[in-house]
C-alpha cells in the first residue's frame, strides 16, 4: 500500500509538471510544423510570461485587491498579452528576415534572441530568484494513517484543469476556425497555401502568438507551483518542452501533449526513485535516444527530403 | 496606403510598449518574505516611451528610410573595386599574421601583469573559436555543446594532476586526445541527424556533462571544483618562489635573476601563444587538405557531395573530432591558468559565447574568428561600466549578424576562378 501511494504520488507530480511542459511544447511544435525551425527563444517567452504574471499579482496586491479569481484572471490575461506581443515581435525582428535561408541561420538568430531576452529580464529585474506567492493552497490527503500520505494539492488540480481547457480550446480552434484551417494548410505546404491566397505571413505570426500565449499560461502555473522564478528558468524548461515536442513527434499537436506527459512522469519517477539531481540527465538522455532511434517521435510523420 | 502605414506603425508602437513597459517599468523586489513592486526611475520610463515613438516613426516612414539607406553608397571597398588577386591577398595576409605573432611574442614584457593575464584568456578563446570554426564554420555542424569538450580537457588535467601527479606537458596531449575521443564517441551516433536536431543533441550532451561534473562529488568535487592545479614547467624549472616538487629547480634560481611573479604569467601567455599559433596552422593545413574541402562540400550540399562518393559520417566525424581535440587543448591551458576549475566555468553560456565569436568573425574565416575572439574578450574589459550589458549585446549582435550579414564581418574567401563576363 505504501509503495502504491508513493508511486501514485510520483505519478501525480509527473503528470502535473508534464501537462505544463505540454503547454510550452505546443509553441515549439506548431512553429516547427509550419516553418521548420526550432524557436529557441520560446523558453524565454515562457519566462517573461511568468515575470509578467508575478508583476501583475504584486501590483494587484499593492492596490489592495485580494479576491483570488480576479487576481488569477488578471495575471493570466496580462501574462498572455505581454508574451504574445513578445512572440509576435520576436518573429518579426529575428525570424522573418532570415526565413528561407540555410537551416542554421534562423537557429543562430534564435539563440541570439534567447540570450538577448534572458539578459533583458536579467538587467531589468535582477538575477536573483524571486519568490512567487502560492495563491492556491491546500490539498487532498490520501492514506494519512500510514507513514506516507499521498497529497494532491489544489494547485496541481488547477494545473490539470487549466491545461485541459487550453488544449481543448486549441484543438477546437485548429479544427474549426478559419485561421485554424489556414494554419493546417500552411503547415502542409507553405508555398501552395500562399498561392491559394492565404496570407502566410499572418498565419505564421498567429502561430507564434498562440504558442507564446500558451507558454505564458504555463509560466503563471509553473511559477506558482515551483514558488520562485529567475531569468534563467526559461532555458531548462524550454529545453524540456522541446524534448517533449520531439518525443511526441515534432509538428504534431497531440504529440506534444503526449510527449509532455511522458517526459513529466519519467522525470518525477527518476527523482522519486533515483535522485533528483539526475532528472535533467534523464530527460536529455531521453531526447538524445529518441532523436537517434526515432527522430519522428511517437506521433510524428516521417519527413521526406525532396531533392 | 498612408492609412495602412499609419495603422501598422501604431500597432508596432503599441507592441513595443507592451513588451517593454511591464518588464522595464516595474521592479520586483524582495523585502523579507514579501515582494513589493516599485516603479522604475523616470528616465527608464521616458526611454520606453521614446523607444515606442522611434518605432512608430520608423514604421511610418519605413519606405522613405529604406530608400535613403539604399541610396547611400556602401562603405565596403569590395563593392566597387576589382577584388585583389588571390595570391597577392594571401601573401599580404600571411605577412600581417607573421607580424602580429612577432609583436605578440615581445609585447608581454612591456605591459602590466593584468594585461598579460587577459591576453592569455584571449588566446584560450582563440583556440576554442578556431576549433569550433572547424565544426560550425567549415563543416556546417551546429555544435551547441562545445564547452563539454573544453570541460573534458580541463578536468582531465585537473584529475590527472590531483590523483597521479601528472604534469602539464603530459596532460596537454592526453586532455586533447580524451576530448577528441569524447567527440568521436558522441559524434558517431549523432552525426546522422539533420542540422537543427544535431544542435539540440549536442546541447543536451553539454548539459549532461556539466550535471555529471556537478554531481559526481567523490571524483570531481562537485560544485566546489578542483583546486591546486599545478602550473606548467619549463624543462623541469618551476616558476614559483619555492620548488614544490622534488627534482625540479626553480626558474629564477637557475638563471640567477630575482624572483618575479610576472615570469609565471608571461610564461603561460607564451605557451598559450604557441599553442594558439599551432592550432591555427594545423587547422589551416586541414582546410587545404582533401578532407577540408570535403567538409565544405558537405556543408554546401550534402546530397551532391554524397553522390560524388564522399563518406558523410567519416567526413563529419573528422571535423567533430578535430574540433573537440582543440577544445581539449584549450581546456588544459585554462585549468593551468586558473589553478582551479569548477562546473561553473562550463555552462551553456560559454558555448554560446564561442559560437558568437565564430558567427561574428565569419563562419569559416580564420582571420575573422581570431579578430572576433580578441574583440569579444577585450571590449567588455575596456568598457567596464558596460560589462553587464555584454551578453545583451552579444545576443542582439548574433541576431543582427544573421539578418544583415550572415557571412560575418570578415567572410571566408577561398581560392576560386570566376568566369569572365561576356562583353
Amino acid at each position: 500500500m505504501q509503495d502504491l501511494l508513493y508511486f501514485s504520488q510520483q505519478l501525480i507530480n509527473g503528470l502535473t509538471i508534464g501537462s505544463a511542459y505540454a503547454l510550452i511544447a505546443i509553441g515549439y511544435t506548431m512553429v516547427y510544423g509550419i516553418i521548420g525551425m526550432i524557436n529557441f527563444a520560446h523558453g524565454e517567452i515562457y519566462m517573461i510570461g511568468a515575470y509578467t504574471a508575478l508583476i501583475a499579482i504584486t501590483g494587484l496586491a499593492t492596490l489592495g485587491i485580494a479576491w483570488l479569481p480576479v487576481i488569477l484572471i488578471v495575471a493570466l490575461v496580462c501574462a498572455m498579452i505581454v508574451s504574445s506581443a513578445m512572440g509576435w515581435a520576436v518573429e518579426r525582428v529575428a525570424y522573418r528576415p532570415v526565413r528561407g535561408r540555410h537551416r542554421l541561420i534562423p537557429l543562430i538568430s534564435a539563440i541570439g534572441m534567447s540570450i538577448f531576452l534572458q539578459n533583458y529580464v536579467h538587467l531589468a529585474q535582477g538575477s536573483r530568484n524571486i519568490g512567487f506567492p502560492a495563491l492556491i493552497e491546500g490539498s487532498f490527503q490520501f492514506g494519512s494513517e500510514g507513514a506516507f500520505a499521498m497529497s494532491l494539492s489544489y494547485m496541481q488540480i488547477t494545473i490539470f484543469v487549466t491545461t485541459l481547457i487550453c488544449m481543448t480550446a486549441l484543438s477546437l480552434f485548429i479544427s474549426r476556425s478559419r485561421t485554424g484551417r489556414a494554419c493546417r494548410a500552411v503547415s502542409q505546404d507553405l508555398g501552395m497555401a500562399n498561392l491559394l491566397g492565404i496570407d502566410t505571413n499572418r498565419i505564421i505570426s498567429a502561430t507564434f502568438v498562440i504558442g507564446a500565449a500558451l507558454a505564458a499560461v504555463a509560466g503563471l502555473l509553473l511559477g506558482m507551483y515551483y514558488g520562485s522564478i529567475d531569468p534563467l528558468f526559461g532555458f531548462i524548461a524550454g529545453l524540456k518542452a522541446f524534448t517533449a515536442a520531439v518525443l511526441g513527434g515534432i509538428g504534431s499537436i497531440p504529440g506534444a501533449m503526449l510527449g509532455g506527459l511522458i517526459l513529466g512522469v519519467s522525470e518525477s519517477m527518476t527523482s522519486g526513485y533515483l535522485s533528483g539531481e539526475y532528472k535533467d540527465v534523464v530527460s536529455f538522455g531521453l531526447l538524445i535516444l529518441i532523436l537517434l532511434f526515432k527522430p519522428t517521435g511517437l506521433l510524428g510523420k516521417p519527413e521526406v527530403e525532396k531533392i | 496606403m498612408a492609412a495602412q502605414n499609419l495603422k501598422h506603425a501604431l500597432f508596432c508602437a503599441v507592441i513595443t510598449l507592451i513588451i517593454s513597459y511591464p518588464i522595464l517599468g516595474f521592479n520586483l523586489e524582495a523585502e523579507g518574505i514579501n515582494i513589493i513592486l516599485n516603479g522604475a526611475e523616470t528616465s527608464t520610463i521616458v526611454m520606453v516611451f521614446l523607444a515606442a515613438v522611434v518605432v512608430f516613426l520608423f514604421q511610418l516612414f519605413r519606405e522613405n528610410i529604406m530608400a535613403t539607406l539604399k541610396s547611400i553608397p556602401t562603405p565596403l571597398p569590395q563593392a566597387n573595386k576589382e577584388p585583389m588577386a588571390e595570391n597577392k591577398r594571401a601573401r599580404i595576409e600571411s605577412w600581417v599574421l607573421t607580424a602580429i605573432v612577432v609583436l605578440a611574442l615581445f609585447w608581454p614584457f612591456f605591459v602590466s601583469r593584468g594585461s598579460v593575464d587577459l591576453a592569455t584568456l584571449v588566446l584560450i578563446y582563440i583556440m576554442l573559436a578556431l576549433g569550433l570554426n572547424v565544426v560550425v564554420g567549415l563543416a556546417g555542424l551546429l555544435d551547441l555543446g562545445y564547452v563539454a569538450f573544453y570541460a573534458v580537457g580541463a578536468y582531465t588535467f585537473a584529475l590527472l594532476s590531483e590523483y597521479f601527479g601528472i604534469s602539464f606537458w603530459m596532460s596537454l596531449p592526453l586532455g586533447a586526445l580524451l576530448a577528441a575521443l569524447f567527440g568521436l564517441v558522441l559524434g558517431f551516433p549523432v552525426l546522422r541527424l539533420r542540422g537543427d536536431y544535431l544542435a539540440i543533441v549536442t546541447l543536451g550532451f553539454g548539459e549532461i556533462i556539466r550535471i555529471l561534473l556537478n554531481n559526481w562529488t567523490s571524483l570531481t568535487g562537485g560544485p566546489n571544483g578542483i583546486g591546486g592545479i599545478p602550473e606548467p614547467t619549463l624543462f623541469g624549472m618551476e616558476f614559483g618562489r619555492r620548488v614544490k616538487e622534488e627534482g625540479n629547480t626553480s626558474f629564477h634560481e637557475t638563471f640567477g635573476i630575482a624572483y618575479s611573479g610576472e615570469d609565471k604569467v608571461i610564461f603561460l601567455y607564451l605557451i598559450s601563444l604557441v599553442l594558439a599559433v599551432f592550432t591555427a596552422l594545423v587547422i589551416r593545413r586541414f582546410m587545404r587538405m582533401p578532407v577540408g574541402r570535403a567538409w565544405e562540400a558537405l556543408r554546401e550540399d550534402e546530397i551532391a557531395a554524397r553522390s560524388l562518393g564522399l563518406n558523410r559520417t567519416a567526413v563529419k566525424l573528422t571535423a567533430f573530432t578535430i574540433g573537440a581535440f582543440f577544445a581539449g587543448f584549450a581546456g588544459t591551458v585554462f585549468a593551468s591558468k586558473q589553478g582551479f576549475i569548477s562546473p561553473e566555468s562550463f555552462v551553456f553560456l560559454e558555448s554560446a559565447i564561442i559560437l558568437a565569436i565564430v558567427v561574428l568573425g565569419g563562419m569559416g574565416s580564420q582571420l575573422g574568428v581570431i579578430l572576433a575572439a580578441i574583440a569579444v574578450t577585450i571590449l567588455p574589459e575596456l568598457a567596464r561600466e558596460f560589462s553587464e550589458y555584454r551578453m545583451l549585446i552579444f545576443g542582439a549582435a548574433m541576431v543582427l549578424m544573421m539578418v544583415w550579414r550572415p557571412q560575418g564581418l570578415m567572410p571566408m574567401r577561398r581560392i576560386h576562378i570566376e568566369l569572365k563576363k561576356q562583353e
